[in-house]
């Protein structure tokens, strides 16, 4: 069984984490992952990371909710059985549409959102019963970590670096595929 | 420091010289006599074929005008056909002579409450203790100085409409009517001409003010070593913002409301506000762009831009909520004394009545929503324009509908209202920027403001 060798450097301040980061990336070793106890300002651009794409499928979902209430009221409304009900017009979607509108308005909040949240979960792979992928627990608190592949530097070289950037305590970890 | 460039202060002259000889032309071309109505009825009558006459029979009925109401309950439904073609005909003849003054009305109030929006704004900067917003402090105070003018304009048009017009504007003013409808009768303790002119100028008293204490605060904290200012800056932004809110929707009861004295509508007030915080919103984000292209606000970066786009944004949207709220109740509801303003609307305005919605909702829901599009400048002003515009649509479709009826158009009087009104804008609101520095030194937020980044 093949194994790689990780290098977990551990920071106690996000903002010599973020100098860290810049560091290290200049230096051109490879960022592998950053778990952090709170969300840090500007991490993802220093790290390089790709924008997120989720508001853009909120969007999507948005106008596929917006269809399903239209379809749905011109069907049940309109077509099906347009029954005459205090005097609404039933003749054609258009003519009956503010009585429609709250529905539109809460199935697209509601398909935007939903979705979303859904989506979010799916691409982060988070569910009830996932078994947590924390190298140490102390990155839920107060500590910082930064985990590097060696990949084929020199150990004894990069942990000097990483020593350099401010990191507290570093760890080379063996992990197996 | 800002200089008013000839060529800009030219252009506004410009503006308001092609402006003055339009609405004269307006006055001029408006005042048709009987005969010249009766004939001009007489071709419609032949291009539209038979059958106009029963159209004008409902149309009477229908008519939200007070003038043809009264008088046709007074006249028995039996007399002869000749006498209710005249009573026609002069209903018409009203209607013409009415729309000089109505554009001129709405293009004066578009611009006052670019204004007094802007004046909002501002206040509620100070209010909230707002971070971002110090460094475009002085584009604001800038455009508030329009206000005193605008306002006094209104006032004075819509009194002017009363006394030296013949009652152009608000029938209420006319004591014909007066006498022979009861629903205005009991309302008069509100709707008379001395309480209206009275009233008003309170609201420009109290909001001008307000104007003047918080320019002068502000430009005494450049100056001064201490907070002093600015704290009074804090007090009183919050006291006007108490005042601004009642009078506010006072303001749009006497001046927009009463051209229909027999309708009313509970959320009027804040659907108003709505229309005049997002205009005032985009002429702050305009001008602001414009500067910055010239290079005299180093300090304003994407940031600003991308905060104003989205008070563009979500103003936009709240004046669609209070649009629909007011025409969803009423057209659910469908009380024959409410709905009948939306029916001269739908059938005489279909088109800038819908195509507003357009104009003030889809269109920036859709331009404005992505981020990235926020920061752009172009991208800010073409959703500005479309917006303004759009506001511009909504005062119209708010007053026309009750002065001049079906008899609207977009012509020389109202392109010519909006150049008047427009060169005056322009060139007391650049004369005012030109006065002081574009950057409020000692302002407590000013440091945040610069390095606001979003």
């Amino acid at each position: 069984m093949e194994s790689s060798k990780v290098i977990h450097a551990i920071y106690t301040d996000d903002d010599i984490l973020m100098s860290a980061v810049k560091d290290v990336r200049a230096a051109k070793y490879h960022i592998d992952e950053i778990y952090t106890p709170f969300p840090v300002h500007g991490l993802d651009k220093a790290m390089g990371l790709a924008p997120t794409r989720l508001a853009i499928t909120a969007f999507i979902y948005g106008c596929i909710g917006l269809t399903v209430a239209t379809v749905m009221m011109n069907f049940i409304m309109i077509e099906d059985w347009p029954q005459d009900i205090g005097g609404k017009p039933s003749f054609s979607y258009l003519e009956n549409m503010p009585a429609f509108v709250p529905i539109m308005f809460e199935l697209t909040v509601f398909f935007a959102a939903h979705l979303m949240v859904i989506t979010f979960y799916l691409r982060s792979r988070m569910w009830p019963f996932k078994s947590a992928e924390n190298p140490d627990p102390r990155t839920t608190d107060d500590h910082f970590l930064m985990e590097l592949s060696v990949a084929n530097h020199n150990e004894i070289d990069m942990a000097e670096f990483l020593k350099n950037t401010g990191a507290v305590e570093v760890n080379l970890v063996e992990k197996a595929n | 420091m800002y200089t008013f460039s000839n060529k800009l202060k030219t252009f506004s002259f410009a503006l308001m010289i092609l402006g003055v000889l339009g609405v004269g032309y307006g006055f001029l071309s408006s005042h048709k006599s009987l005969d010249e109505v009766k004939t001009m009825l007489a071709d419609e009558a032949a291009h539209h074929g038979g059958g106009h006459g029963e159209a004008h029979a409902t149309h009477e009925v229908e008519s939200h005008d007070m003038h043809a109401d009264a008088e046709h309950g007074e006249v028995a439904h039996a007399e002869a056909d000749a006498h209710h073609g005249d009573e026609h005909a002069k209903h018409v003849q009203h209607q013409i002579a009415n729309r000089p003054w109505s554009a001129l009305y709405v293009a004066a109030f578009f611009f006052m409450m670019i204004a007094l929006g802007a004046l909002a704004f501002y206040a509620i900067q100070f209010a909230a203790q707002a971070g971002w917003s110090p460094v475009l402090f002085r584009v604001m105070e800038g455009i508030t100085a329009y206000l005193l003018p605008g306002a006094v304009i209104v006032l004075l048009i819509a009194v002017a409409s009363g006394t030296i017009g013949h009652y152009n504007l608000f029938v209420w003013m006319d004591p014909e009517v007066v006498a022979h409808d009861k629903l205005i009768q009991n309302k008069s303790g509100w709707l008379n001409i001395g309480m209206f002119a009275f009233r008003g100028a309170i609201f420009i008293a109290g909001w001008c003010t307000y104007r003047h204490f918080a320019r002068k605060f502000s430009l005494a904290q450049d100056e001064s070593d201490d907070n002093r200012n600015f704290k009074k800056s804090f007090r009183i932004a919050a006291g006007f913002l108490v005042f601004f809110i009642y009078t506010e929707s006072m303001m749009s009861w006497d001046w927009i409301m009463s051209v229909d004295p027999h309708w009313f509508s509970t959320l009027f007030g804040w659907y108003v506000f709505a229309s005049l915080f997002v205009s005032g919103i985009t002429v702050i984000a305009l001008i602001t762009i414009y500067f910055k292209s010239k290079g005299l606000l180093p300090l304003v970066n994407d940031s600003h831009i991308h905060d104003l786009a989205k008070f563009m944004f979500g103003i936009s949207i709240f004046w669609t909520y209070l649009w629909f709220s007011q025409f969803l109740l009423i057209w659910y509801a469908n009380i024959p004394e409410e709905v009948t303003y939306f029916v001269t609307r739908i059938e005489d305005y279909k088109l800038p009545f819908f195509g507003m919605v357009a104009l003030n909702f889809l269109f920036p829901l859709l331009i404005l929503m992505n981020s990235d599009y926020k920061r752009i400048p172009w991208f800010v002003v073409s959703a500005g324009i479309v917006i303004l515009f759009g506001h511009y649509m909504d005062i119209f479709v708010m007053i026309m509908p009750a002065t001049v009826g079906d008899r609207w158009f977009i012509g020389i009087p109202e392109i010519s209202s909006i150049m008047l009104f427009a060169g005056l804008f322009i060139f007391v609101v650049f004369t005012s920027l030109s006065k002081v520095s574009l950057l409020a030194k000692r302002n407590p937020l000013i440091k945040e403001s610069e390095h606001f980044h979003y």
